[in-house]
């Protein structure tokens, strides 16, 4: 069912943990559902510098944030918004159709921590 | 790498003794029982003989036991035939809120046919409450179905007082005995039913294969309409290999369950008492004592259960999950929501169930497995709060 990159990505997911001193935070997901994803991100001169995550999810959930996480790090802002939860299922090279909402939270979490950030510059 | 199954409740192995002895019926011994001629003749026996030793063992009458595909269809044909037989007395059914889906999903197809059904409420444990089942019953209730031990958990049921109540007042009683048949003692005059489920491949038998007991004189539909197959009753080429394999493996099953089930249990107890003692934030779902001896069910908190499973997977150990993931459905185990667990703690369930091949290593090194896995998926949970240490504890000498 998973494919070997999703294996491997939840096997040995990179970008675990928190950022102390984030720019931006997004979490999305509820227990009850079974998901909750939890991204920080620090953002230097409109680039993103390091991204990490938490997540309390299944194998796909875990794969998902690790793999969208790596991709948004060296991006602008901007950049990040683009990355969509179709690209981050390219990347694995695909997800059963049951999982795809799981890569639907990462593409979330990931702008709901952008708007953190941005909401933040504004302040 | 080591493999190591603990997912009995699922499905066992076909056992050496039992595959000798379905082997001659897929070739040598091939007839179709239902055939006039010698070849026919032959496999006539083989079933006949089936029958009377499944029927012996559980205190039937071999005209009592019908062949069927297996556990779903058994459910789905004692309810569906009971319901239809009975409508003209009446049209409510009641089932236990842990039934398995054969039973639920089918008592949900009845009532948009028209029939009224009634979920029984199960305690903490998952045990149905007699009492709270009592006050569900009704004159026009035809129809009781509570499984004698669940899947999930493997809590057994008390279906000795329910079957009481039905006798009382004259309302089929159902068993579904699928996860109990090779574990403990079936016997359907006590406590009396009128009709029971079980499957083959439970108990190191033949999977594909299953029995429906319909005591004699009870009025019963069909779900399945053919041929003269299972005295009218069943439709469908009779399946020869699976149904010898079958009666073996039940024969071997109850002749060997006292042995099987303390050292099954003794596996099982090892593992419990080892994981509610190494690992903090650990549920032991279902009953601490009336259980099945194969089943240990946990919850690991801050954890989702198919995460755990392939964790487990990925060193070599097979389980199964009740969360919504492994599933494919949104909705975690409705078996383990019924019981009041909340939704993060059903989502984070993951069964284990051993088997007479298994081995107090094995047992040791899954344990060992487990604590190195539920410390690394708790650094990666959100919600596995700051204040707490993530930990594991030292193995008791």
């Amino acid at each position: 069912m998973y494919t070997q990159k999703v294996m491997e990505a939840f096997q040995n997911p990179k970008n675990v943990g928190e950022i102390e001193n984030y720019d931006g935070m997004g979490m999305i997901g509820s227990e009850a559902c079974g998901d909750i994803m939890q991204v920080f991100i620090k953002v230097e001169n409109g680039v993103i510098a390091d991204a990490k995550f938490k997540t309390f999810g299944c194998a796909a959930a875990i794969a998902t944030s690790s793999t969208a996480t790596e991709m948004i790090k060296g991006m602008t802002v901007e950049e990040a918004l683009e990355v969509t939860n179709k690209k981050v299922i390219e990347v694995l090279g695909g997800l059963p159709p049951q999982k795809i909402h799981c890569s639907v939270l990462a593409e979330q979490a990931i702008k709901a921590a952008i708007e953190d950030y941005k909401n933040r510059q504004k302040n | 790498m080591e493999r190591i199954y603990f997912d009995h409740a699922a499905t066992t192995p076909v056992d050496a003794r039992v595959l000798q002895k379905m082997l001659p019926y897929f070739s040598d011994n091939f007839g179709n029982p239902n055939s006039q001629h010698w070849f026919g003749r032959r496999s006539v026996t083989a079933v006949d003989e089936a029958r009377d030793l499944i029927a012996s063992l559980i205190g039937a009458k071999p005209g009592e036991i019908y062949f069927t595909s297996g556990g779903t269809e058994s459910d789905n044909w004692a309810i569906r035939g009971a319901a239809h037989a009975q409508a003209a007395k009446g049209k409510h059914l009641i089932v236990s809120a842990v039934e398995h889906p054969a039973m639920i999903t089918t008592a949900k197809e009845l009532e948009k046919e028209g029939f009224e059904v009634s979920f029984a409420p199960v305690d903490e444990y998952g045990r149905v409450d007699v009492q709270k089942l009592k006050a569900l019953l009704r004159s026009d209730t035809t129809f009781v179905g509570v499984m004698t031990a669940n899947n999930e958990v493997g809590t057994v049921q008390p279906i000795a007082e329910i079957s009481a109540l039905c006798k009382e007042r004259g309302i089929l009683f159902f068993t579904d005995a699928v996860q109990a048949a090779g574990a403990l003692k079936i016997d359907v005059k006590d406590p009396a039913v009128d009709l029971l489920s079980f499957s083959a491949h439970k108990f190191y038998g033949p999977k594909g294969v299953g029995v429906l007991y319909i005591r004699s004189g009870l009025k019963m539909g069909k779900i399945i309409t053919g041929g003269h197959q299972e005295r009218t009753m069943r439709g469908g080429t009779t399946n020869v290999p699976a149904i010898v394999g079958m009666a073996e493996a039940f024969r071997l099953a109850q002749e060997e369950r006292e042995r099987n089930a303390a050292y099954v249990s003794s596996l099982r107890d090892r593992f419990i008492s080892r994981v509610l003692r190494e690992i903090p934030y650990v549920k032991l779902n279902g009953h601490p004592q009336e259980r099945l001896p194969a089943n240990a069910n946990f919850s690991f908190r801050y954890i989702e259960g198919e995460s755990l499973l392939f964790s487990l997977d990925l060193a070599g150990i097979a389980v199964s999950s009740g969360s919504a993931c492994s599933s494919g459905s949104l909705e975690p185990s409705h078996a383990l929501l019924a019981m009041g667990l909340p939704e993060g703690l059903a989502h984070g369930s993951v069964r284990f169930s051993f088997g007479k091949d298994n081995t107090p290593a094995q047992i040791d090194y899954a344990v060992d497995k487990l604590k190195e896995i539920v410390l690394k998926l708790r650094a990666l949970s959100p919600l596995f709060p700051k204040e707490l240490k993530n930990e594991v504890f030292e193995k008791e000498n």
